[in-house]
């Protein structure tokens, strides 16, 4: 379908991601647990931040996705994602990872479902570029491969037409198609349900170009209206607002896109999964044509050579002892609210987790990574702010 | 607005959700046989339903797009529907790669045409989309590009040829609808629909004559069809018109819906006409013709919402549209309703 999805996704999911570890890495700082080695200061959260961005939107990776072509397959992209995560000195296991991808994706396929005009996508997506330039706006370099990207983003989205919009949101909504993860934060502020579908409104503001609906006109052969009257419409709707800016800079007016996340409220980034569902598939690996594009796309990011630093372990999301419940009830088929636990780590061979990355590539399952050894676990144990 | 004009019956499940494509639920009754089969389109795969009317036999078929398992290419199914020519049903299913035709049950495959492609990869999507029977012996289809096939179909066997390529459109073709009244006084034989909200009327035979151009306001018009010389056109602003055919004139404009529009349908017997959208939102009209006058009359019916659901397809089961049916993106039902 689409060939233009790639560019908005990773700008869209990629924000989403950014938005979340900037919220769990600021969390770090606020813990009280004084058993902490090591410190996450202010500099350390923005290096990965700027690391991150820096990768996301270099020359290569964005001239690579604008490339016309088909959206990558649900493999495909998490394997770019991690290794976008990976962009700095931050790691996360797989398990981290997964949940990480599933708070991702469920809060873009919220935006694509709420997009008023399949064009305000590109609202969305400038939502996103607004918030990733402030993040980096103290480092000169990278706020200027932002913007140029956003020029080119600009260039190449204004002159498709509607119809090509919705069909770029329709290709975008197969892929999510069936994920109904249930996120904490939209179940509390009901637009998720408890079956995992997101609740849509039959009331508010219609969408610029279109008219309130209620009216019908009748037209006689010479144009002249002859007839109007009224139906009922079963919703409560108003006129259109103002049409955000699809400029550089401007007022977006959609919220849709903006940070959800504060640091005031961790306790938001916890998802729970309907155990019952079916997991998503992909038999087929990828495929050699697949292979060289993600070739070059990985290529064309920076690889951090880790090796002489001391680790970062990061706890995204709770405590060690947490996670070890949490990994006892998980496997019960257990619907409640767990407390899902993002484990980063600090992975001292950048080799291993390139060749496990280029392992799925030629379809192998995903290898976890090796389990901590018991000494690791108590090394550089930064407490975890989330209470349940 | 009879607000019980029709109630909710029991939902049949289906093996996977509705995509969000436009016109996403075709619908075949089998009055010989007492069933009625209905097509839902999964991405890459179609999910095919028989029931039973007494309500107690459903059985299901799954129907692969091909050329979906060819390296990482995926073939995205665009649409499938039924095409009632006088000897046959045809299934037919237009995807990124092609067109595929099936006999009656999904058993048989019996056509295959491959889309053109091209040698580099252009911005500009390759798809068909637009499926419409028409006459007695026409299947056409519509191309990304504009362009629209014409397809001969003989009374059995697979002998399917194309017998022309329409090229009027200059954008993607988003549905296409022939003459459902079955009146045969009516001139024009099919209506074409693309993304810019362009309509061309045309006259079917050995070769296609275009009638009819009705310009667009730059808005896709997403389904579209036609009924005693007719046309209702459904548009992403969620605005439906009548035009007369032929001529252009436009009849009556519709602000119906909140949201873009997926589907619209026609009961030929009664002159129902029925609306669904993304605003969760499925509307019953009533369409009156007053020969005299030459001007159609539009009158509104009924609603239904089904909550929190981005409808993206709504027929009727039969052709006095006692009975409806409805999909939606993500669902994996598809939710029927009949008259009280």
């Amino acid at each position: 379908m689409s060939m233009r999805t790639l560019p908005l996704v990773f700008i869209n999911l990629g924000g989403e991601m950014l938005y979340i570890l900037d919220q769990r890495l600021q969390t770090q700082n606020t813990a009280d647990d004084n058993t902490q080695k090591g410190v996450w200061s202010d500099d350390d959260r923005k290096r990965v931040m700027n690391d991150i961005i820096a990768t996301m939107f270099s020359k290569a990776f964005m001239e690579e996705l604008l490339k016309p072509q088909d959206l990558y397959s649900n493999r495909a992209l998490r394997t770019v994602l991690t290794r976008l995560a990976h962009a700095s000195i931050m790691r996360l296991n797989p398990a981290s990872m997964d949940r990480l991808y599933e708070l991702m994706v469920m809060a873009f396929k919220y935006q694509l479902l709420l997009c008023p005009r399949p064009r305000d996508l590109l609202i969305i997506s400038y939502n996103h570029i607004d918030a990733i330039r402030e993040f980096v706006r103290d480092t000169p370099s990278v706020l200027n491969q932002v913007d140029e990207t956003h020029r080119k983003i600009i260039e190449v989205y204004t002159p498709l037409s509607d119809g090509e919009f919705q069909l770029l949101r329709q290709t975008l909504l197969i892929f999510l198609q069936d994920m109904h993860v249930r996120v904490s934060l939209f179940l509390k502020d009901k637009v998720q349900n408890p079956n995992g579908r997101f609740a849509l409104s039959t009331t508010g503001p219609v969408p610029h170009g279109t008219e309130v609906p209620g009216l019908i006109r009748m037209f006689s052969g010479n144009g002249k209206e002859w007839k109007r009257w009224e139906f009922p419409t079963g919703g409560s709707y108003t006129s259109s607002i103002r049409v955000g800016s699809f400029e550089r800079f401007g007022d977006r007016v959609s919220r849709i896109g903006t940070n959800m996340y504060s640091v005031t409220q961790p306790e938001e980034t916890h998802t729970s999964k309907n155990y019952s569902q079916k997991a998503n598939s992909e038999p087929n690996p990828l495929a050699k044509e697949e292979l060289n594009l993600l070739a070059r796309l990985l290529g064309g990011m920076k690889v951090q050579n880790r090796n002489t630093e001391t680790g970062f372990r990061v706890n995204l999301f709770a405590t060690d002892q947490e996670e070890e419940e949490a990994g006892a009830s998980g496997a019960n088929g257990d619907q409640s609210f767990q407390v899902i636990n993002i484990q980063a780590t600090q992975d001292v061979q950048v080799n291993t987790e390139l060749a496990r990355i280029a392992g799925e590539f030629t379809g192998e399952p995903e290898q976890t990574e090796s389990p901590e050894g018991p000494s690791n676990k108590g090394d550089d144990l930064l407490a975890m702010m989330d209470e349940l | 607005m009879a607000s019980n004009m029709y109630h909710k019956e029991k939902s049949i499940q289906m093996k996977s959700s509705a995509s969000a494509l436009y016109n996403n639920l075709s619908v075949l009754r089998i009055a010989p046989r007492s069933l009625t089969y209905f097509t839902v389109v999964h991405a890459n795969m179609v999910n095919m339903v028989s029931a039973s009317w007494d309500g107690l036999n459903y059985s299901h078929r799954q129907l692969q797009s091909k050329e979906a398992n060819v390296a990482t290419s995926s073939s995205l199914i665009m649409q499938a529907a039924w095409c009632v020519l006088p000897s046959r049903d045809i299934l037919v299913l237009t995807s990124q790669k092609g067109i595929q035709m099936y006999e009656s049950d999904g058993s048989i495959m019996v056509y295959w045409h491959a889309l053109d492609t091209p040698e580099t990869q252009t911005a500009q999507a390759v798809f068909a989309r637009g499926i419409a029977a028409v006459r007695e012996k026409y299947i056409c289809v519509g191309i990304s590009s504009g362009s629209m096939l014409v397809f001969d179909v003989p009374i059995k066997g697979s002998n399917i040829t194309l017998s022309e390529v329409l090229e009027e459109h200059k954008e993607s073709i988003t549905d296409l609808a022939s003459e459902c009244s079955g009146s045969l006084e009516c001139i024009a034989d099919m209506v074409s629909a693309d993304d810019s909200g362009n309509l061309c009327v045309w006259k079917s035979g050995e070769d296609f004559q275009l009638l009819n151009k009705i310009p667009g306001f730059d808005m896709s018009c997403s389904s579209v069809k036609l009924w005693k010389g007719t046309v209702v056109a459904g548009y992403g602003t969620g605005q439906i018109r009548l035009y007369e055919a032929v001529t252009g004139i436009v009849h009556a404009e519709v602000n119906a819906h909140a949201r873009w529009i997926y589907s619209l349908d026609i009961a030929p017997f009664s002159g129902l006409l029925l609306s669904a959208a993304e605003d969760s939102l499925v509307r019953v009209w009533h369409l009156t013709m007053t020969p005299e006058t030459n001007s159609v009359e539009i009158v509104h019916m009924y609603n239904e919402c089904v909550t929190d659901t981005q409808i993206c397809g709504a027929k009727f089961c039969d052709g006095d549209g006692y009975a409806f049916a409805v999909t939606g993106y993500d669902l994996s039902e598809i939710i029927r309703y009949t008259q009280v």
